[in-house]
C-alpha cells in the first residue's frame, strides 16, 4: 500500500534526524539550535543537547519480551501454535460470549459479530466483523487480550483459534469444518479491507 | 503530617466547643477527621451542617493534610460504563481539575503497585530494555500543558436539554510531566526502518494501539504525573502515553510495553473502532489529529440569563497547533465578531476566550468558532456532513450554537 510507504519514508527521514541527534550531541549547543529549527518537535528540540544514553534501565531478556509479546501483525507474526474450528468455537461462544453479544452475535446487547440481517439493528450503522474488520489477525489477537469481558486472558489459544472461526463462520468467511491455525488465519480476505483509506486531511484548512 | 499532640487537643476543643455553642447548628464548613494513623485531614461536612450565620464570630479550621473542594462547590462527572464526562460549563480557566478530568476506558482502571511497574521497549531497537518508573523519573523530564480529547465527542439533542459536559465532554486539560519518548529512542537505539510502534497498556483490554515513529521522535511524553502530582489512576497510574494534540485512545494508560517495527499492527481499536466512513464507501484509519473546536460554556444549558451585559464565556483548542483566533456570533451565524483570548495561548492546549455582549432580550442564537495556525476554520455541522458523505462519527467537530428565547431559558440548537 502506497500510504504505508509513505509512512516508512517519514520514518526514514525521522531516522535521519536520529542520526542527527548524535552528532548534534558530540557538535554541541550550536549545530543543535539549528537543527532544532528545522524539526516542528518541541520537546525533540528540548532533548537534543542530552547524552544519547545515559545508562538507566536494565537489558530486556528473550524471556521477559515474550512472558509480554502477544500482539499478533495482519500477516500472521505473533499467531501461536493450536488451533480450533468454528463448531468447537460454537460452543464456547455461547457458554462465554453469547451473555453479551448475543445468540447469534447479531442480537446484542453488546457489540455486533455478525453481519446477518443488514435489514435489522442499525443498516448501513452495522460494524461486524464481517463488514467491517479489514484483518482476520484482528479477530484472534483482541479475543485473545481482552475477552471474554469478565475473565480476560483466560482462553487457551485453541480456544481463540476456535472462537474467530466460529464467527468468521458466522459472518460467512469461513467453511464450518475448516481447522483455523497460523498458516491460514492471515490468508482470509476481509470483505472490508479496501475500504480502508489512511487520513486524508492535509492539517490545512480544508474540511474533510 | 503529624500533629503534636497539643495541637491535637486544642483542635479537639475548638471542635466541641463550636459545636456546642452553636447548639448543632455547626459554625464550620470543614471540620478535622482524625485517622487511626493520627493524621489529620479538612473533610466536607454535609449540607445540615455547612456555615455560620458570621464566620467572624468563631474560630476556622486549623490547617490539614489535604485540601478540600468547598462543601457549596459539586461538580461532578457524568459516568457511563465506559466513560466520565467532564462538567465544561462548571469549571474555569485552562486546567481541569485532575479529579474531573474525563475518563475512557476499555477494561476498567487497573491497580497498579508502582514499585511493581515495569515499561518495555523492544522490537526494531539495538537493545530491547526494561524501565522501571523510578528508571523513567531518572531521565530529565519535560512538562507541557496541552488538552487530551475522546475523537468520539460529539453529541447531539433534539429538545435542545443538553449541556456542554454531554456534547463534549470528553476533552480536558492538564499540565503533563514526564520523560520525553525520544530520550528513550535514543537510549534503546530505534532502528532506522522502524516507521510504526505498539503501544500497549496494561489494563483489562490489555489495550493497543500503533502510533507513527515520527510522533515519538516530535513530542510523545511517557507521563507519569499530572497537574503537579502522580498521575490519577484513571488516567494512566503509574505511566501512560501522551500524544499532544492526538486523538484520546492513542494515548495509551497505564503503558507496560512499546515494540517498534514497520508497519502498523490493526488492533481493534484502530480498525473496528476509532475510524470513520467518510463517505464513496470508504472508512478513514490512523485520524490521529484532533481539528480546531470551540464552545461557549456560559451561557449555555440549563443556564437562564437576564438581559444587559452578558460575558459570553467558552473554551477553544486545536490538536495542529495553536488556536489564532475565536469568533462570536449573536445573531445566528449572520455576523462574526473577535473574541478576547485569555493569555497565554498554548500549543495544542484548550484556551479560554470571551466576547462581552449586552442582550437586549430578544430571541437569538449565539454560537462561536475557532480558528487554529493552519487557518482551519471550525465548520458547521451541516459541513462536516457534506464532507463526509453524510456520514456522522469519530472526529466530529462542529460549531455548537444555544438558543436564547425571550424569558432568558439557553438551550442547544445543532449548526
Amino acid at each position: 500500500m502506497s500510504w504505508l510507504k509513505a509512512r516508512s519514508m517519514l520514518g526514514s527521514t525521522i531516522k535521519f534526524l536520529g542520526t542527527a541527534l548524535m552528532l548534534v550531541t558530540a557538535l554541541h549547543t550550536a549545530t543543535s539550535l539549528k537543527v532544532s529549527r528545522q524539526h516542528p518537535g518541541v520537546l525533540l528540540a528540548d532533548t537534543l543537547s542530552q547524552p544519547v544514553h545515559y545508562g538507566f534501565g536494565r537489558p530486556a531478556t528473550a524471556a521477559e519480551i515474550a512472558a509480554l509479546d502477544i500482539d499478533v501483525r495482519p500477516d500472521g507474526t505473533g499467531l501461536p501454535k493450536g488451533e480450533g474450528n468454528a463448531m468447537e468455537g460454537k460452543a464456547i461462544y455461547i457458554q462465554k460470549c453469547a451473555a453479551c453479544h448475543g445468540a447469534t452475535g447479531t442480537d446484542g446487547p453488546n457489540d455486533r459479530l455478525v453481519v446477518g440481517d443488514t435489514t435489522k439493528g442499525g443498516g448501513r450503522k452495522i460494524k461486524a466483523i464481517g463488514n467491517y474488520w479489514p484483518y482476520a489477525t484482528t479477530v484472534f489477537d483482541y479475543i485473545r487480550r481482552a475477552m471474554p469481558f469478565n475473565q480476560p486472558g483466560s482462553l487457551t489459544d485453541d480456544e481463540v483459534y476456535s472462537l474467530t472461526a466460529y464467527l468468521l463462520n458466522a459472518n460467512g468467511l469461513l467453511p464450518v469444518d475448516t481447522k483455523l491455525n497460523a498458516k491460514n488465519l492471515p490468508k482470509i480476505k476481509m470483505p472490508a479491507r479496501d475500504k480502508f483509506i489512511p487520513d486524508d486531511r492535509k492539517d490545512g484548512p480544508e474540511i474533510r | 503530617m503529624q500533629l503534636p499532640d497539643d495541637k491535637k487537643d486544642i483542635i479537639t476543643t475548638s471542635k466541641i466547643s463550636r459545636r456546642s455553642l452553636l447548639a448543632g447548628a455547626a459554625a464550620a464548613s470543614i471540620v478535622l477527621v482524625q485517622t487511626a494513623s493520627g493524621k489529620a485531614f479538612q473533610a466536607a461536612l454535609t449540607a445540615s451542617e455547612l456555615a455560620a450565620d458570621d464566620p467572624t464570630k468563631v474560630p476556622g479550621v486549623p490547617p490539614g493534610t489535604l485540601g478540600t473542594r468547598s462543601p457549596f462547590e459539586k461538580p461532578v462527572k457524568t459516568p457511563s460504563d465506559t466513560s466520565s464526562r467532564t462538567p465544561l460549563q462548571d469549571l474555569h480557566g485552562m486546567i481541569t481539575p485532575s479529579d474531573l478530568h474525563y475518563e475512557r476506558h476499555h477494561g476498567g482502571v487497573p491497580s497498579i503497585d508502582p514499585a511493581k511497574y515495569e515499561l518495555v521497549i523492544h522490537g526494531m531497537v539495538d537493545k530491547p530494555m526494561i524501565f522501571t518508573l523510578a528508571d523513567l523519573k531518572r531521565f530529565p523530564s519535560v512538562s507541557r500543558i496541552a488538552f487530551l480529547e475522546c475523537s468520539g465527542n460529539y453529541r447531539g439533542s433534539n429538545d435542545g436539554k443538553i449541556k456542554p459536559q454531554e456534547i463534549c465532554g470528553l476533552t480536558s486539560q492538564s499540565e503533563w510531566t514526564g520523560v520525553a519518548l525520544s530520550t528513550l529512542f535514543r537510549e534503546v537505539g530505534v532502528n532506522p526502518k522502524a516507521s510504526w510502534f505498539l503501544a500497549e497498556g496494561m489494563d483489562a483490554a490489555v489495550m493497543t494501539r500503533s502510533v507513527p515513529v515520527h510522533k515519538g521522535w516530535d513530542d510523545a511524553i511517557i507521563a507519569y504525573a499530572q497537574n503537579g502530582e502522580a498521575i490519577r489512576p484513571e488516567q494512566g497510574y503509574p505511566a501512560r502515553l501522551f500524544l499532544p494534540g492526538w486523538e484520546g485512545n492513542a494515548n495509551v494508560k497505564w503503558l507496560r510495553r512499546i515494540e517498534l517495527a514497520d508497519e502498523p499492527f490493526m488492533t481493534r481499536e484502530e480498525t473496528s473502532k476509532y475510524t470513520e466512513a467518510v463517505g464513496g464507501g470508504k472508512i478513514r484509519q490512523f485520524s490521529f489529529t484532533m481539528d480546531a473546536r470551540s464552545i461557549i460554556t456560559y451561557p449555555s444549558y440549563p443556564a437562564k440569563v437576564e438581559k444587559g451585559w452578558i460575558e459570553i464565556r467558552g473554551i477553544a483548542w486545536s490538536g495542529r497547533g495553536k488556536v489564532t483566533r475565536v469568533e462570536v456570533s449573536t445573531d445566528a451565524g449572520k455576523t462574526w465578531q473577535q473574541a478576547a483570548l485569555q493569555q497565554p495561548v498554548l500549543d495544542k492546549a484548550i484556551i479560554t476566550f470571551r466576547y462581552l455582549w449586552n442582550w437586549e432580550g430578544n430571541p437569538t442564537e449565539i454560537m462561536s468558532r475557532a480558528v487554529d495556525e493552519t487557518g482551519y476554520v471550525q465548520p458547521f455541522l451541516k459541513q462536516l456532513l457534506a464532507a463526509r458523505g453524510g456520514n456522522m462519527g469519530y472526529h466530529f467537530n462542529p460549531v455548537t450554537a444555544w438558543y436564547l428565547q425571550k424569558d432568558g431559558l439557553v438551550s442547544f440548537k445543532a449548526t
